[in-house]
């Protein structure tokens, strides 16, 4: 099955764009859309992954390193590391799935072994392989990918996605920004692999991530889900970008008079910082890791370091102002809803992996931190690769295809007013940002901001399209906007309070909304309840 | 925010250009060009992968900050982070020396 050395066939290249025929494309560069194209070369396709930055760099996982859900095959291992944070998750997780990812995230951890990933080994002679070097490993998934036969386009922005007359996804449109011109991707299936989308908020490594494959899916008419569980935090020096929450479990935190702030923490007691930073300067001081525990914090992330080694700030003995950076559904479970076992999605030919499709099968509403979406990332961007290929293997020859474009927003020659990408993404961001908007949510201001949101959309539905070079700006103010009115209106579909949606208004778990909301549409915003697939199977053995 | 490309030691391979997730560099005819400084989203990628560390990342996100070259220099800050993570010859061995498995649990 395998045929690495089939490579995407070129139909042209000249009128200033790049067209390409394929059976697989992949929408971003990350863990999932490398995981993904690897696997559907391996089953056989012609593979393009198009990245809009640098397949290797681009993404929250090049900059950062991430801990992965990478548990031995003991079952009694298994189930606790299962049933672990269950109660966290507000119980939404669905059993079987956190298995076959447990099994699939095993299988590839390995592979990177055998691939020369530089796994450390303890004192013990173990190699230990739950946690990765974000660099290392980027720089070793482009190697591998471009091995397997894949075209890499790196600085090509996705901007919209084609479909056929059937409505199957039949590739995607973009720009090639270093070179000024555009691509045209037709493929049989697409994969998308985004990432979520943490609104510029530059946490590490993020402003890449406009939620941009959310966008293109939902213009097709895809369905997204759990995305109220999408105000996750990171706490990072106030005036850097480096958010490494667990180092800051060995941290003490005060207020502009040195006091301890009661109940701050940064497991569990995020959201008192939250209320801190609302009324003045917060500090912290990693004053309670000892000097071997200081040593494993250097080796283990070195960029954690840079920030305060850059500015001479010893962390461990020196108090230091800190924030909270919005890190939205990169850090939330939401996502585009994925219908079977191959990460299908609600749209045929279309596919979702990584942070860009829902985690709430193995997270519930409660983030797995990197952990679980490194685990996720490896087996989505599996199971989406293979389930790709096959669905173009079955489509066959497509040659009579017509297709047709699907971007809406910024496309349009509209009211003669061009879109004004970067004061939208402001406009934006003062809707997303505020804690008392979006940490502590209630009926009232969520209402209030959703309006807001709805304006900002009419206005840019109704605007014409911007200049050339603002294009791809405007496409990522859109999707950080349609991705705000998604979150909004699910946040207040769901009244009460579990996982990391907290509600002042519905401070309770309520029994009642144990159900993922099921979110979706651009000019109209709709929500629906649906049911956990094991309450799916049990009514239908009844 | 990326403030520097050292011009004594750049060899203009334009590897940051390529790397740089963001964008933020141009090519020119000679030494890249910091072009979209404020795209700049401080995640030190761009330095890791230069290989004649000629490139300083401030590690401040939000603003630009004046910086001393040949101060940087002095204290070895160039390069500091390829250095950190073994990417450099002559420490190579730290690619190994994660000890996450340590931390995770606290």
């Amino acid at each position: 099955m395998t045929n690495p050395l089939s490579r995407a066939e070129k139909l042209s290249s000249s009128a200033g764009s790049l067209v390409l025929d394929v059976d697989v494309l992949v929408l971003g560069g990350g863990p999932a859309g490398t995981w993904a194209a690897i696997s559907a070369a391996e089953h056989g396709a012609r593979v393009v992954l198009a990245d809009k930055g640098f397949c290797g760099t681009s993404g929250a996982t090049a900059a950062a390193g991430t801990g992965v859900w990478y548990v031995d095959p003991v079952p009694e291992r298994r189930e606790g590391a299962m049933a672990s944070r269950e109660k966290l998750g507000g119980y939404l997780q669905d059993r079987r799935w956190m298995a076959r990812v447990l099994d699939r995230t095993f299988t590839q951890s390995n592979r990177l072994a055998d691939w020369g990933y530089p796994y450390p080994v303890d004192e013990g002679g173990k190699p230990q392989r739950n946690s990765l070097q974000g660099p290392e490993y980027m720089r070793l998934m482009r190697k591998r990918t471009k091995q397997a036969g894949v075209t890499i386009l790196d600085h090509a922005p996705a901007l919209e996605l084609l479909v056929d007359e059937n409505g199957v996804v039949a590739g995607a449109a973009g720009l090639r920004r270093q070179r000024g011109d555009r691509w045209v991707v037709k493929a049989k299936a697409v994969v998308i692999a985004t990432g979520g989308c943490a609104f510029l908020s530059k946490t590490l490594g993020s402003n890449v991530l406009t939620g941009d494959g959310y966008l293109l899916a939902a213009e097709t008419g895809a369905d997204l889900t759990s995305m109220e569980f999408s105000n996750a935090y990171a706490i990072s020096p106030a005036f850097g970008s480096v958010t490494k929450t667990l180092f800051y479990s060995w941290a003490s935190f005060t207020d502009e008079e040195g006091s301890r702030i009661p109940g701050a923490s940064s497991k569990g007691g995020r959201s008192v910082i939250a209320r801190a930073l609302r009324r003045g300067p917060v500090y912290a001081q990693l004053d309670e890791a000892d000097s071997e525990t200081q040593r494993h914090m250097r080796v283990s992330q070195p960029n954690f370091f840079l920030p305060f080694d850059r500015t001479g700030i010893d962390p461990f003995t020196q108090r230091f102002p800190i924030t909270l950076r919005l890190e939205g559904t990169v850090r939330g479970t939401g996502g585009l809803r994925i219908v079977d076992d191959d990460c299908a999605t609600t749209v045929p030919g279309l596919f979702a992996a990584g942070d860009a499709a829902t985690r709430e099968l193995i997270c519930g509403g409660f983030t797995g931190g990197g952990s679980h979406n490194a685990a996720w990332a490896m087996s989505s961007g599996y199971w989406a690769g293979q389930g790709a290929a096959g669905f173009a293997r079955q489509l066959g020859a497509t040659s009579k295809r017509q297709v047709s474009r699907r971007g809406t927003v910024a496309f349009r020659s509209g009211n003669g007013r061009p879109l004004q990408a970067g004061k939208l993404a402001r406009g934006v961001q003062g809707e997303v940002f505020p804690y008392e908007l979006n940490y502590f949510r209630e009926a009232g201001r969520l209402g209030e901001s959703l309006r807001r949101l709805d304006g900002f959309w009419s206005e840019a539905a109704d605007a014409s399209a911007p200049a050339e070079q603002d294009l791809l700006r405007a496409r990522e103010a859109a999707a950080m906007l349609a991705t705000a009115r998604w979150m909004y209106r699910s946040a207040l579909a769901r009244q009460e309070s579990r996982g990391m949606h907290r509600r002042d208004d519905y401070p309770e778990q309520d029994d009642r909304y144990r159900h993922y909301v099921t979110t979706g549409g651009l000019d109209e915003v709709w929500t629906s309840a649906r049911p956990l697939a094991f309450a799916q199977y049990s009514e239908a053995a009844e | 925010m990326i403030e520097v490309i050292d011009t004594e030691r750049c060899t203009a391979c334009d590897i940051c250009v390529n790397v740089c997730p963001t964008n933020v560099f141009d090519k020119t005819d000679g030494i890249p060009r910091i072009a979209r400084q404020n795209d700049c989203q401080t995640c030190f990628l761009c330095e890791l992968y230069c290989p004649e560390d000629a490139l300083f990342v401030s590690p401040f996100a939000d603003a630009p900050q004046e910086v001393d070259v040949a101060a940087l220099k002095e204290a070895a800050l160039l390069g500091s982070y390829r250095r950190a993570v073994g990417w450099t010859d002559e420490s190579r061995q730290l690619r190994t020396a994660d000890r996450s498995y340590r931390l995770f649990g606290h």
